[in-house]
């Protein structure tokens, strides 16, 4: 496997993102509160709880999708920087999967995963196009290569988006509802690259709804709840015996019906 | 309508009819590329930009073209600045012409779903390469429509540089009146030379819309 993500002196014991007193108001709404997270290389951690608890701003302040009004955010060791190229190097760094998957419409499903390889990294053209070759193949989808985006189901989109997003070599992968957009028969084939990729050791923060998926792929569940993290724990504890009120509530409602 | 054959009135007119082209296309080419400048600015993250963006398309849209051509031919010798009367005709021209392509390039950008400018910047995409290769590829196909009618207007709204010594087609006119003709048969002439014109720019874009239409 050539995609692997990449490695450095780091010691695998170190947090790879960490996140210390985060804070984020929309006008009066306190959107994000004393937020504290630290996850470890290879770890995957699934955010759920109720929408609007804050589940998808908090994924996105990790590439500074969304500036946060308190708190730092390190990524490896760095501080997030707050913009131009060096926020936009380590954008680089860390990959992003879209609810509405928002390929480039324009460009052909080949050249929306050699694109950020060629413009940002500066990998020569032949390079790119060759390992986003192996990326579609790996994630299924290299007979449409040469279509574009319009032209294929939301599942092949989203698994697209997928490929684009590990061409860039991140360190993390983001999943923002990555399956919410999709008809139910798609949903299981991109939680199958998820789950593969998971496998593979690639560090994963994931907001979700599919509760199959945070049990069988997560190593930590986080449950969100009004801007602040509730509780968190291991898949199997968390579902089997949530501890607060808010994620028993929240749990009765999605797993019973 | 048959002075045109007259004397030496064809070639008169011809040179005027060539001299409107040109001012016409050199204008066009520097409101495209000032225009899309100025369109980058006013989306641009840096406040100074956005203001400076914002300043020209409200002082360049707003003011009447004949005193922008005022100003640029009698406000900048003044300062030291020496060209021809083709080049100030180029500038007042192109920089008015530029206010509007800058905001017609600004509606196409914000057609574009703000995902796709997220998509570019979390593979880390600057700013510029956001904008050049994701958002202005996608924004032209919807630009095209009301940029034809900028640019349709343009080589008519360059008859005023005749008043400004500028021999082209507008001041062909006012030689020919001076000379005696029927102003019916001189402004005959003179508006198929213009409707030629802008059925030219027409076809253009229409070709361009034809074209972009089918690269989905």
């Amino acid at each position: 496997m050539t995609e692997s993500p990449v490695q450095d002196s780091t010691p695998a014991a170190a947090p790879l993102v960490v996140l210390s007193n985060v804070n984020k108001h929309y006008g009066a709404l306190h959107v994000l509160q004393d937020i504290d997270l630290s996850i470890a290389q290879g770890e995957v951690v699934v955010l759920i709880g109720p929408s609007g608890s804050g589940k998808s701003t908090l994924c996105r302040t990790i590439n500074r999708l969304e500036t946060i009004d308190s708190g730092a955010i390190t990524i490896d060791g760095r501080p997030l920087p707050a913009e131009g190229k060096e926020l936009a190097r380590l954008r680089a760094e860390v990959g992003m999967v879209f609810q509405s998957f928002n390929l480039f419409a324009h460009k052909t499903v080949l050249e929306n995963v050699v694109i950020g390889q060629v413009k940002v990294r500066k990998v020569p053209r032949p390079e790119a196009e060759k390992t986003a070759r192996g990326l579609l193949e790996r994630v299924g989808v290299a007979a449409q290569a040469d279509k574009f985006p319009a032209q294929l189901s939301g599942g092949q989109q989203q698994r697209v988006a997928i490929a684009r997003a590990l061409a860039m070599k991140p360190k993390v992968m983001l999943f923002d509802e990555p399956t919410s957009a999709l008809d139910p028969e798609m949903v299981n084939e991109v939680l199958e690259v998820m789950r593969q990729l998971a496998a593979d050791g690639m560090t994963m923060v994931v907001v979700t709804h599919e509760m199959g998926f945070a049990r069988s792929a997560a190593n930590r569940v986080l449950f969100m709840a009004d801007g602040k993290i509730v509780e968190q724990n291991t898949p199997d504890a968390f579902f089997t015996a949530p501890r607060s009120e808010r994620a028993k509530d929240f749990l009765s409602k999605i797993l019973h019906h | 309508m048959g002075f045109l054959f007259e004397d030496d009135n064809f070639a008169l007119f011809r040179d005027g009819f060539l001299q409107t082209i040109e001012l016409s296309a050199l204008s066009a080419l520097l409101a495209l590329l000032l225009g899309t400048l100025l369109a980058a600015f006013r989306v641009s993250p840096v406040p100074v930009l956005r203001a400076f963006g914002t300043t020209w398309v409200t002082l360049f849209r707003n003011t009447p073209l004949t005193l922008l051509f005022f100003a640029v031919t009698f406000g900048l010798p003044p300062l030291g600045v020496h060209f021809s009367h083709l080049v100030f005709a180029v500038l007042a021209l192109g920089g008015y012409t530029a206010s509007f392509v800058c905001e017609v390039i600004r509606s196409g950008i914000n057609t574009v779903p703000l995902g796709q400018a997220e998509a570019a910047r979390s593979l880390g995409m600057t700013f510029g390469q956001t904008l050049t290769l994701v958002i202005l590829p996608q924004a032209t196909r919807t630009v095209l429509a009301p940029m034809s009618s900028v640019f349709i207007a343009l080589p008519r709204n360059s008859a005023i540089a005749g008043a400004f010594s500028v021999g082209e087609l507008y001041s062909a006119q006012q030689t020919f009146s001076e000379r005696g003709y029927s102003i019916f048969a001189i402004f005959f002439w003179v508006a198929c030379a213009y409707l030629l014109i802008s059925a030219t720019v027409a076809t253009l874009f229409r070709f361009l819309e034809n074209r972009l239409a089918v690269a989905r």
